[in-house]
């Protein structure tokens, strides 16, 4: 299988926008189907949150939505039996807490998450110095693990983040936790700008990119962006597939009207 | 430092280990924060000058050294020696203030302009609020619901300080929940805000920092028990363990002496004791945690135990075999608070109690055989939990 770096790279670089819609695995009975929604509107790889009981880097959003998906009797095994049978064409992205990744061992997760077709893991609370064994365990089971980078990360860091990546460097536009906020924050251009300068790896903008203008914008420096809060919010509140694959293709359709990076930008 | 070693030989030296715990568990935004914590601790510890700032206020104004109290009629009664480390009678009425004067220093030093702190019982809420009200910086509190309810004094105490306090409305609604809210804000102000960690967890530099500005409590202790005892050292050292601090600080000062070295958690909070290996709150210790991995809630009648996981120094020093964690109830804790009322005039916090609890259950066992030396951290006094100790009287022990 085409690793998903692979997979996000070949878009990029026919001049896409790439657009990361993240769910909460679980928080619904019916949330596969708005996975396949937001396959089917756009999204070119798809996060999928295992829910943990302390979100610490969570806003209230998705706090929530982690309450509601365990209330539901929501598992690592439980999800990953759900992707395993929704097979849908977009690349999975698995994101969890370090706890649940390390509870029965990295390499037991790793290969759980392979064998249930995820290509990729993004866990927050294991930065550079802690995701070694993890990054080895992800390596070996050919998913790849991608790390956060934020605004107060100071250049040689970003460098080695950048380097041990894999799939995408998860750019976190602004100091602060997941959830709505009425504008880009202005940390975020300049992230992404200090990224793409040490890396060719695809860049995604995430927290806090709330809005199709907003995702527009933040695509303006970053390979891509990564949606999170605002349409959890929608469902939480109630959105069927039908809707949630609407605010999807809204996104869709802002980042389409986006300028591609010129070759010149390119990594530079 | 002396206890820190690599989990791994093979694997990239990771600072703030304590064998396979500790580690420095936290999302990329925090990470320049938690070096720069780290940093500045190490310059600050190293200079003499930062070192006696820290003495004169823990003398002057802390009311340090606290003393070490023979319990005489409790002795008499259990047929053991019980020696009290005195911290109720530090400021603020716990050993809290030791770690916060450390902190707030450490914090206007840095050039940071507000503290940040979470807090079970309140007791360490109301040391920084107080440490904030001497050093000028405004203090914001990340309290849980249910403790805001149930420490109703110590919520008062910290706004009578000045001191924003913030009810914590998600999961338990306890500690845990306030360490992670805390954690939440302290990511959107590293700048401007430092974080004062409350007890020996967190990211690393706070395990090490915490246990090295509580290990005061042992060094002088230590001190103590060589003028008061015949054998010099005591042959037990108990205290009571939630994130575990007063007994990070009271072991600290006999992890090289032939003691043992006993940590009571509360039955229905034992991360020490009943715990398994896990990352919550930026470190790599023992939580209480169900299959799949999710933090189980602890419960417990004393807010300041009510943490389902442990330091990781301790889980360490469990490891290890050099220090034991067991366990106190809450009817076993209450009975202790009470008796060491009426035989010694002392009432304790109810954390405390816990340690108490297993030198009365223990004694005259061969887990404390009769004749025996045991030094007690008495880490706090019990004025916050009247409320508590009320009901329990009403219901169980009617005058």
């Amino acid at each position: 299988m085409t690793s998903l770096e692979t997979r996000l790279r070949l878009r990029r670089d026919r001049g896409r926008k790439l657009l990361m819609p993240y769910l909460t695995g679980g928080v619904t009975p019916d949330w596969t189907d708005h996975l396949r929604a937001l396959a089917d509107a756009g999204a070119d790889a798809i996060e999928v949150g295992i829910p943990f009981s302390d979100p610490t880097l969570d806003g209230v959003t998705i706090q929530e939505a982690s309450d509601v998906a365990l209330c539901r009797g929501a598992t690592t095994a439980g999800i990953l039996a759900d992707l395993s049978r929704s097979r849908i064409d977009v690349p999975v992205v698995v994101s969890t807490y370090a706890n649940l990744a390390l509870r029965r061992g990295a390499d037991r997760f790793c290969r759980a998450l392979a064998d249930a077709g995820v290509q990729g893991l993004i866990v927050p609370d294991l930065p550079l110095e802690e995701a070694g064994s993890t990054g080895a365990a992800a390596r070996a089971a050919n998913v790849d693990l991608a790390l956060l980078a934020s605004p107060a990360t100071p250049a040689r860091r970003l460098r080695d983040i950048a380097e041990r990546s894999r799939g995408f460097v998860y750019a976190v536009s602004l100091m602060g936790t997941t959830g709505e906020r009425n504008q880009l924050a202005a940390s975020a251009a300049g992230l992404a700008r200090r990224l793409r300068g040490v890396t060719d790896r695809p860049v995604f903008l995430g927290f806090g990119i709330s809005t199709p203008a907003q995702a527009a914008a933040a695509a303006r420096d970053a390979d891509g962006v990564i949606v999170g809060a605002a349409l959890m919010r929608r469902l939480l509140d109630g959105a069927d597939p039908a809707s949630t694959a609407g605010f999807v293709r809204s996104l869709r359709a802002a980042l389409d009207g986006v300028p591609a990076r010129t070759a010149a930008d390119a990594g530079g | 430092m002396e206890a820190l070693a690599l989990r791994d030989p093979t694997a990239a030296p990771v600072a703030g280990r304590f064998g396979r715990h500790g580690g420095r568990f936290v999302p990329e935004p925090l990470i320049p924060a938690c070096e720069e914590v780290e940093v500045a601790f190490a310059e600050a510890w190293a200079d003499a000058g930062f070192r006696a700032d820290l003495a004169w206020l823990l003398s002057r104004y802390a009311g340090r050294p606290t003393p070490l109290t023979p319990a005489l009629r409790l002795s008499t009664e259990l047929g053991v020696t019980v020696l009290l480390k005195r911290e109720d009678l530090a400021h603020t009425g716990s050993h809290k203030i030791n770690n916060v004067l450390g902190q707030a220093l450490l914090a206007r030093r840095m050039g940071k302009r507000r503290l940040l702190a979470e807090t079970g019982a309140g007791m360490h809420g109301v040391a920084t609020a107080t440490a904030g009200a001497l050093l000028g910086l405004p203090v914001t509190v990340f309290m849980g619901e249910r403790d805001v309810e149930r420490q109703a004094h110590n919520v008062f105490r910290m706004r009578l300080l000045g001191a924003q306090v913030v009810p914590v409305r998600s999961g338990s609604r306890t500690l845990k929940d306030a360490t992670s809210e805390a954690m939440r804000h302290w990511v959107s102000v590293t700048e401007e805000a430092y974080y004062c960690v409350g007890s020996v967890i967190g990211p690393h530099p706070y395990p090490w920092m915490v246990r090295q500005l509580q290990a005061v409590i042992g060094q002088e202790a230590r001190h103590q028990c060589a003028e008061q005892l015949p054998a010099g050292t005591p042959e037990h050292v108990v205290a009571c363990v939630g994130g575990g601090s007063n007994a990070a600080g009271a072991f600290a000062g006999f992890v090289d002496t032939s003691a043992r070295l006993v940590g009571v958690e509360a039955a229905g909070g034992a991360g020490a004791a009943r715990g398994e290996i896990g990352v919550l709150h930026g470190f790599q210790s023992l939580f209480l945690q169900d299959e799949q991995g999710q933090i189980r809630e602890a419960r417990s009648a004393a807010a300041g135990l009510d943490y389902p996981g442990v330091g990781p120094e301790h889980a360490h020093l469990r490891d290890l075999g050099r220090a034991e964690y067991v366990t106190a109830t809450d009817e076993e804790a209450l009975a202790a608070a009470v008796r060491l009322a009426r035989a010694e005039g002392i009432v304790p916090a109810i954390e405390s109690a816990h340690a108490l609890a297993w030198v009365i259950r223990a004694a005259g066992t061969t887990e404390l055989p009769t004749g025996s030396s045991v030094l007690v951290t008495l880490s706090g006094r019990g004025d916050k939990d009247i409320a508590t100790l009320m009901t329990y009287l009403g219901d169980g022990e009617a005058e």
